[in-house]
């Protein structure tokens, strides 16, 4: 029953994460945005589990465990610390407007889709379908990360494309070796003490994350 | 075209007309246990109806006759979907004419009269109420279309009770794409059947109403009409939706037990769903209208993402 | 055995070390004497390869062959010069006030790990570490550049940070394609990933897979070599730093990030037969010398000017490996080595002229030399060597880059022949206003450290001049992996 339900679950969660994708591309609330991102990780380490338990492969439940650790967790943990120090709860207004940046969305999906299709046939995995999906999801995530003008926004979009490679890898190649996965998650951990620490410097010299105040070293 | 699909035919037909107030009170009295307060009774839309069909009309002077035919008309089409909307059987007599396109048509012709009617005295909320049903309709009727696209390509024709026969009668298989679709048409049948958050059914006195601006100028049994129609068009929405998402125990063409046991099925699925309606409802706050176009906007991003999931991952 | 071990060790103990006392008088004694044990293992290194040849270590965890060993050494070696450089500079720096004691002990920790980071590149065998240790190389210097905390500088980190990032996930999505295409042919498992077994079964790779994936890794490590598009972030962050991280950054991680992308062009040549990634490589390199050149003539800020030198020539380099062959690799291996070398001698002597006179917009600098003739003729040198002036070695491998160019490929001449010459005009122009004339500039609390300068200018005048035959024998043997 298993190998048949289970890449089909895998499909099902898949398609949960570009949903996600595009609900944290149209949400406005900093704080739902969070929460967004650490359901993310928790279809993650699912989808992560299922192909575990379908294929056998154990070094994929380490890494599921890893993953919810980090994402569902720590990161989570420290953008939420992170935002009640910073004080900005508010509304996030995005640059375009966000009817319109749906429908970039979608063109951005197929895209994903047209380019993962010759790779998904030479995939010898039973989720090779998913690799479309997690392209889409990396491609959306970068899209929000562009379209917003506040800082936090851009961080737990850049996190979110982490999200999507990291299901590429799962999805197309059942996760790389644990040496590698381990040392992206500890990158991915650094990036957002980083990214902490420096909101705060952003912060108590600007006196706003708005990021257009980050423009002025344009060309002369 | 077979006795039991007649049967079956005139039972849809019967059960939609009849229960499509009940349904409303069901709504109603489920949104009042979960807002701690006491309903005003079941039966109440009956007691409404029963007590507008005794009023004596009321006209303006300048109205035409497509405002004395319009609740009429409206009722017409609406009754006419809840028929070939495949709720108990499958072998129906009104199949080759169950196509899901002639559907969504039947839907707008019914939304175009109305939309007609309320312009027609010509005061302001009319005008008001029918400009805003229009552009609901507008972002909601591609939406809902491409729900039904969605069910039709998986089933490969876009006959109604085609859709209904593969989904209900072939093996259990999760369709990721389904799960998008059927968020999608939530979001549009919350628009449609003017739920909360888009519209509230339950004042008159808002100036951000649409459904009920239309209507503002009908009395006695117009109103009545009307009011009946509306609650046969959530009717309707549940049965779509029931049909494409839960169409389990729709009896197979020609299956006289299955046609029996259907009904009680039909009746306790929408129990469910009118629960859930309640919920909803209770959970959202009513947006400001200039976002209406945004949700709607999103429900139909989300149908062709159902579509586009459709064609990547179940090919 | 051991080298390979303190080559990594040396710079990680220093982190540690230097992150608990980075703030004490003798703190920057320390950053020396670490980098100088870094490059005694480095030197090792090179010695053994030159012996053995090409050899992996710790279970094929680590490859050294003669394409990285000289990058190995140059980082290990303008890594200790630089240390050198930054002893009296940050002194300076922190008695202007302009650096905390925390951001002392921040700095002296980040420098050596960021060190560390990249000799993990250069010597890794396993691709998806190569790419881990990419990231915290980026990790390392984004908090090193906003050390100033000027509105200027968080600017720059910020957009450091953000493009880098967004760039080297492209990077991680290509790296996991080519483990696809690997895993169909050696098997799932560590064997995959590193670079030795794909280089045996280079040919038997999927073609769609690598093409595609060689693009997603140009676009990744592409931005961090800032190859034009994805340059945007360059010319900020070498700007806005301390001189010793811009020195660093121009002068080795633009290197060690073309590294990368070399050894994944040589599989992609390997499973692809038409010249996909050649090409690819010689439109970026191109586009990326003529629009710096353009860029560079407006700029007003003596860092930004020469941060867009140092893309054009790293454009440059980018399009003589693009390009091919033993004499256009021998020349970009050149130019790596004479760019990274003349590079962090630019920088040295101009951020003591921009500490000297208080300003780093060249209107405020003047008379250096009259000033102090160490600092105005280092920076008068420096820039003649980075101009492409014989005898220096920069003309011989701009040199030998040319004639490949009109001998293969002579539509290029004109677009690379009026670039150079935009550049040449408008830095030259530049650095003389600036050496000569009027003197602005104040008396500096501490001695600068010129001697480095003075010690890599002699090193490009001596690969201008005479290559010795080791070291023309070792360049011919990576231009000949190179393809």
């Amino acid at each position: 029953m298993l190998e048949h339900y289970g890449p089909q679950l895998v499909n099902l969660l898949a398609a949960v994460l570009l949903l996600l994708a595009f609900a944290m591309l149209s949400q406005r609330r900093i704080l739902s945005l969070i929460n967004l991102f650490a359901a993310q990780g928790l279809v993650l380490f699912m989808a992560t589990g299922l192909v575990a338990m379908i294929t056998g492969q154990t070094h994929l439940w380490w890494s599921a465990g890893v993953t919810l650790a980090l994402k569902v967790f720590l990161l989570p943990w420290i953008l939420h610390r992170l935002i009640r120090r910073l004080n900005v709860k508010w509304d996030v207004e995005t640059l375009v407007n966000i009817p319109t940046l749906m429908i970039f969305g979608i063109v951005l999906v197929i895209l994903a889709f047209n380019l993962a299709a010759p790779i998904s046939q030479l995939a010898g995995t039973v989720t090779r379908a998913t690799l479309g999906i997690a392209l889409a999801s990396v491609l959306l995530s970068f899209l929000m990360m562009i379209t917003r003008s506040k800082a936090v926004p851009q961080v737990v979009g850049f996190l979110a494309m982490e999200n999507g490679l990291f299901f590429a890898a799962t999805g197309a190649v059942y996760g790389m070796p644990m040496v590698v996965e381990l040392g992206i998650a500890l990158d991915v951990l650094v990036a957002a003490l980083i990214l902490g620490v420096f909101l705060f410097q952003i912060r108590s010299r600007f006196d706003s994350v708005d990021t257009r105040h980050l423009e002025r070293l344009k060309e002369e | 075209m077979s006795a039991s699909g007649f049967i079956a035919q005139l039972t849809e037909l019967l059960i939609a007309v009849v229960l499509a107030p009940l349904l409303t009170g069901w709504v109603n009295q489920c949104r009042a246990w979960l807002q701690n307060r006491s309903a005003p009774g079941l039966l109440q839309p009956y007691r409404m109806l029963a007590k507008l069909f005794e009023k004596e009309v009321v006209l303006a002077d300048n109205a035409s006759p497509l405002f004395r035919a319009a609740p009429y008309l409206v009722f017409g089409c609406l009754a006419l979907a809840a028929a070939i909307v495949p709720t108990l059987g499958t072998d129906l007599p009104l199949n080759p004419a169950a196509d899901a396109i002639a559907l969504v048509g039947l839907l707008a012709l019914a939304r175009f009269f109305i939309a007609l009617a309320g312009m027609d005295i010509g005061t302001a909320f009319g005008s008001l109420g029918a400009r805003r049903e229009m552009m609901v309709g507008f972002l909601a009727e591609p939406a809902l279309l491409m729900v039904l696209f969605t069910a039709s390509l998986i089933s490969h024709s876009t006959s109604l009770t085609t859709i209904v026969e593969t989904l209900a009668h072939r093996e259990f298989v999760i369709y990721p794409s389904m799960a998008f679709a059927g968020v999608a048409f939530t979001m549009v049948s919350l628009a449609e059947n003017a739920r909360i958050p888009v519209d509230n059914p339950a004042t008159h006195l808002e100036l951000t109403m649409i459904h009920e601006a239309m209507v503002l100028e009908y009395s006695g049994r117009h109103l009545a009409m009307i009011e009946w129609a509306a609650s046969l068009k959530l009717f309707v929405y549940s049965c779509i939706g029931l049909a494409l998402f839960l169409p389990f125990g729709v009896a197979a063409g020609g299956d006289w037990l299955g046609l029996v046991l259907a009904a009680p099925a039909l009746v306790a699925k929408l129990a469910v769903g009118g629960a859930a309606l309640a919920l909803i409802e209770m959970l959202s706050a009513k947006m400001r209208i200039f976002r209406a176009p945004e949700f709607l906007g999103t429900a139909f991003m989300l149908a062709v993402l159902a579509m586009l999931v459709h064609v990547l991952l179940e090919k | 055995m051991g080298a390979e071990l303190a080559l990594l060790l040396a710079p990680l103990a220093g982190a540690a070390v230097l992150g608990l006392v980075g703030h004490r008088r003798y703190a920057a004694e320390l950053n020396v004497a670490f980098s100088l044990a870094t490059f005694a293992a480095a030197a090792r290194l090179v010695a053994r390869v030159i012996e053995e040849g090409p050899f992996t270590a710790l279970g094929e965890h680590f490859f050294i062959d003669s394409l990285n060993v000289f990058l190995v050494a140059l980082t290990a070696f303008v890594s200790l010069t630089t240390s050198l450089f930054s002893r009296p500079y940050m002194r300076i720096e922190r008695d202007h006030g302009r650096v905390s004691d925390a951001g002392m002990r921040l700095y002296h920790a980040m420098y050596q790990l960021f060190g560390f980071t990249m000799l993990l590149v250069l010597t890794t065998n396993n691709l998806g570490v190569m790419w881990v240790a990419m990231e915290a190389a980026t990790l390392t210097t984004v908090l090193l550049v906003a050390l100033y905390r000027t509105h200027a500088s968080l600017e720059a980190a910020w957009k450091y940070f953000i493009l880098c990032g967004v760039g080297i996930a492209q990077a991680l999505f290509g790296t996991i394609l080519v483990y696809f295409a690997a895993e169909r042919i050696l098997g799932s498992g560590m064997t995959a990933l590193l670079w030795t077994h794909l280089d045996s079964v280079k040919g038997q790779l999927e073609p769609t897979v690598m093409s595609i994936a060689f693009v997603f890794l140009l676009v990744g490590y592409g931005t961090k070599v800032g190859l034009v598009p994805l340059h945007n972030w360059l010319p900020d962050a070498h700007a806005e730093g301390p001189t010793p991280v811009s020195a660093v950054l121009s002068g080795l991680l633009l290197n060690v990030a073309l590294y990368a992308l070399i050894r994944f062009k040589v599989l992609t040549d390997g499973a692809l037969e038409r010249p996909f990634a050649a090409a690819l490589l010689m439109g970026f390199g191109l586009a990326s010398v003529a629009v710096a050149a353009f860029f560079l003539s407006r700029q007003r800020d003596i860092k930004r000017m020469f941060a867009y030198s140092s893309i054009e020539h790293m454009g440059l380099i980018t399009f003589a490996f693009g390009m091919g062959g033993p004499v256009a690799s021998f020349a970009g291996l050149l130019h790596m080595t004479v760019h990274s070398l003349t590079k962090s001698a630019i920088f040295f002597t101009v951020g003591h002229a921009a500490q000297k006179s208080g300003t780093q917009l060249m209107e405020g600098i003047r008379g250096l030399v009259r000033v102090s003739p160490a600092i105005g003729w280092g920076l008068m040198l420096g820039a003649a060597a980075i101009l492409g002036m014989p005898p220096f070695g920069v003309f011989a491998s701009e040199f030998l880059i040319l004639t490949t160019v009109i001998a293969q490929h002579p539509w290029a001449a004109p677009v690379l022949l009026v670039s150079l010459g935009v550049s040449f005009a408008a830095i030259f122009g530049k650095v003389q206003a600036m050496v000569f004339g009027e003197p602005s500039a104040a008396r500096l609390a501490h001695r600068p450290a010129l001697a480095p300068v003075f010690v890599h200018l002699a090193l490009v005048l001596l690969l201008g001049l005479y290559i010795p035959p080791y070291l023309a024998d070792w360049y011919r043997r990576a231009a000949q992996l190179i393809g």
